[in-house]
């Protein structure tokens, strides 16, 4: 990065003059002293953390598990925290294990749009010309079609087709690997748009730099200099634009299993327990643990990601207008 | 540019329900005799070759068609067009789609100049919560939670059903809630950004009010990230209805789409993919005229 050398060259020139500054602090250390200061940053993250620990740990020391009980629709006590639901299971442990997976889908749709959206962003960027003007005009389109509901159509077409195939290589039941694989693919597919711009301009700034031109000038090609010598310079931004991703990924991945299109139960993810929480509203009896603590859930957690992915922005990429 | 893509658009939508495994008639209540299956599929011309099947969709060389506006027959709500459902469904739709965003402007725009021009006390770190929490609830959240306060626990506001304004508000704040925090943390960003500028110190060197600082002068540049960002917006506006409609049983076209893709109901599906499409895509070419028209720098030359 352009900062860190400049920053460097000043650490050797003060050194010069005073002995006692003889630390030259790295772009990291210095984002991390600048990370630590935002408060709801450390907060969240601490909190994620935390979750994803106890997420992980949880089933290995509850006594619970998630068999069926005919503790049916039992209010919140000591012995089941958040109450439990239809089957009696504890909702403690579903809320858990909804997190879990939607953390985990998150994360791959993430890095899936992240590989879309550096190559794609890269690629034009470094080509120039009528290639950039054609790849950027097609994100465009892109942005202006509805993306989701092509998810939601590719999902529930091409499910039966994906499992025949897990099912042919893998044998066994392939229903869930299949939807687990669309619901990946989907939602990377539907998330790079942003990082492909982001990453075109600064590929486009990098090019112009000498150090560029230096190795082209020493005979280098076309995808070396962009693998060995643009791309870990554009590591930073793309870092912080994969945790604003995240919660993208995993608010379209709980709407999804909200709408039943997403996990299947038995497995739950945080939609599809706030779907099973409103299947059972009505004017008789309202089981509202059944909703609260699974929409809360998945507020605070979208919430956490948000606040680290803005304080990691503010970081690491100062000079940008938020929600680009 | 507009027709082109509607027809690459309608190609693979049209692809993608055909490669799809089994067919609308699967789950026909009566296990259907082959005959009454081949009938029915020679009725709506599935036994045709599948560019034959295309071309007569697009109605090139056929009556009808997507190029006289005609959606075809409807495979599983036999008695009726797509033409018929879509303009029974798309007013309702349009109507909850209209006044959600009506309010997340009213209600955003205000708190993000509220906050912008707080900056750094306390109203701004209140309103900027309150805007970020916003934008974590999304509809089908903020949903069910509503129906049991306000519908259920203290019956203020109709729950379920369609019909008179009283029945839109309670979906229209569902949906519009999240949208809110969003235009309002845009808003803030943009007006922040605006005050700094000189044209501002410019204008209260001449004395004019703080209040016409900020409406005239300032807010017609604060707002641009908000209209840049409408497009997407309107889109996850549109995919926030179908939850909506889902949850509070309103009549619109959201439900028929998930509906409609598992029973692979192919016109319908091909029609609702383009009726969204041509959609978002006319609403983001207004937003790109309002843009040109607040913004003068901006030419389509």
């Amino acid at each position: 990065m352009g900062c860190s050398t400049s920053g460097s060259i000043m650490a050797e020139v003060t050194s010069n003059n005073t002995q006692s500054i003889e630390l030259g602090e790295s772009l990291n250390r210095r984002a991390w002293l600048r990370f630590r200061q935002n408060l709801p940053a450390m907060v969240a993250s601490v909190f994620l953390i935390s979750l994803i620990v106890i997420a992980i740990c949880w089933p290995f020391v509850s006594g619970l598990g998630n068999q069926h009980s005919d503790a049916q629709f039992h209010a919140p006590s000591a012995q089941y925290w958040f109450g439990t639901d239809v089957h009696g299971r504890d909702l403690f442990g579903r809320v858990l294990a909804g997190a879990r997976i939607s953390l985990l889908v998150g994360l791959v749709g993430a890095l899936v749009s992240l590989v879309i959206g550096v190559f794609w962003g890269a690629t034009a960027g470094l080509l120039g010309g009528n290639w950039d003007n054609w790849m950027m005009r097609t994100v465009d389109i892109l942005y202006s079609l509805p993306s989701i509901i092509f998810v939601i159509v590719i999902i529930t077409t091409l499910e039966g087709l994906i499992q025949g195939w897990v099912e042919s290589i893998f044998g066994g039941d392939g229903s869930e690997t299949a939807r687990h694989i669309l619901l990946y693919a989907g939602l990377g597919a539907v998330s790079w748009l942003t990082m492909a711009r982001i990453v075109r301009g600064q590929v486009l700034a990098l090019r112009e730099q000498q150090f560029v031109e230096a190795s082209r000038s020493l005979g280098l090609g076309t995808w070396p200099i962009l693998w060995r010598h643009i791309l870990p310079n554009v590591f930073g931004v793309v870092i912080v634009y994969l945790t604003l991703t995240l919660p993208a990924v995993v608010l379209y991945e709980s709407f999804l299993s909200y709408l039943g299109l997403g996990i299947q139960p038995p497995h739950a993810s945080l939609g599809s327990l706030i779907a099973e929480g409103a299947a059972q509203i009505n004017p008789v009896r309202v089981y509202w643990w059944m909703i609260l603590f699974p929409a809360g859930g998945l507020a605070a957690l979208l919430m956490a990601l948000n606040f680290i992915g803005d304080g990691l922005r503010d970081v690491f990429d100062p000079k940008s207008t938020k929600e680009s | 540019m507009l027709v082109p893509l509607v027809l690459v658009i309608s190609f693979i939508a049209f692809c993608l329900v055909r490669v799809a495994p089994g067919g609308p008639f699967d789950k026909e209540r009566a296990p259907a005799s082959p005959d009454i299956e081949r009938n029915l599929k020679a009725k709506y011309h599935l036994d045709d070759p599948l560019w034959k099947q295309y071309l007569r969709f697009i109605g090139i060389g056929y009556e009808g068609g997507l190029i006289r506006g005609d959606f075809g027959p409807s495979l599983k709500y036999r008695n009726h067009s797509v033409n018929d459902i879509i303009a029974q469904g798309l007013p309702v739709s349009l109507l909850l789609g209209l006044v959600s965003f009506g309010f997340s402007l009213g209600v955003g725009i205000p708190i993000g100049i509220w906050t912008a021009l707080r900056r750094g006390r306390w109203q701004d770190h209140l309103g900027s919560f309150i805007s970020i929490l916003a934008v974590c609830i999304p509809a089908f959240v903020l949903g069910p939670i509503l129906i049991v306060l306000v519908g259920i626990k203290w019956p203020i506001f109709p729950v379920g059903l369609w019909g008179g304004p009283w029945h839109v508000i309670l979906p229209a704040v569902t949906l519009g809630t999240y949208f809110a925090g969003k235009v309002a943390r845009l808003t803030r960003e943009g007006m922040s950004q605006a005050m700094q500028q000189d044209f501002i110190t410019t204008a209260r060197a001449k004395g004019v009010s703080e209040k016409s600082i900020v409406f005239r002068h300032a807010l017609r540049e604060g707002i641009l990230p908000v209209v840049t960002y409408s497009g997407p917006l309107l889109a996850d506006l549109m995919v926030g209805s179908f939850v909506v409609e889902n949850l509070f049983q309103i009549p619109g076209v959201g439900v028929f789409l998930v509906n409609s893709s598992i029973n692979r109901d192919y016109t319908m599906v091909v029609g609702l993919v383009i009726l969204y499409s041509v959609l978002l895509l006319t609403l983001n070419l207004v937003v790109d005229v309002i843009y040109g028209v607040l913004d003068k720098r901006v030419n389509y030359g």
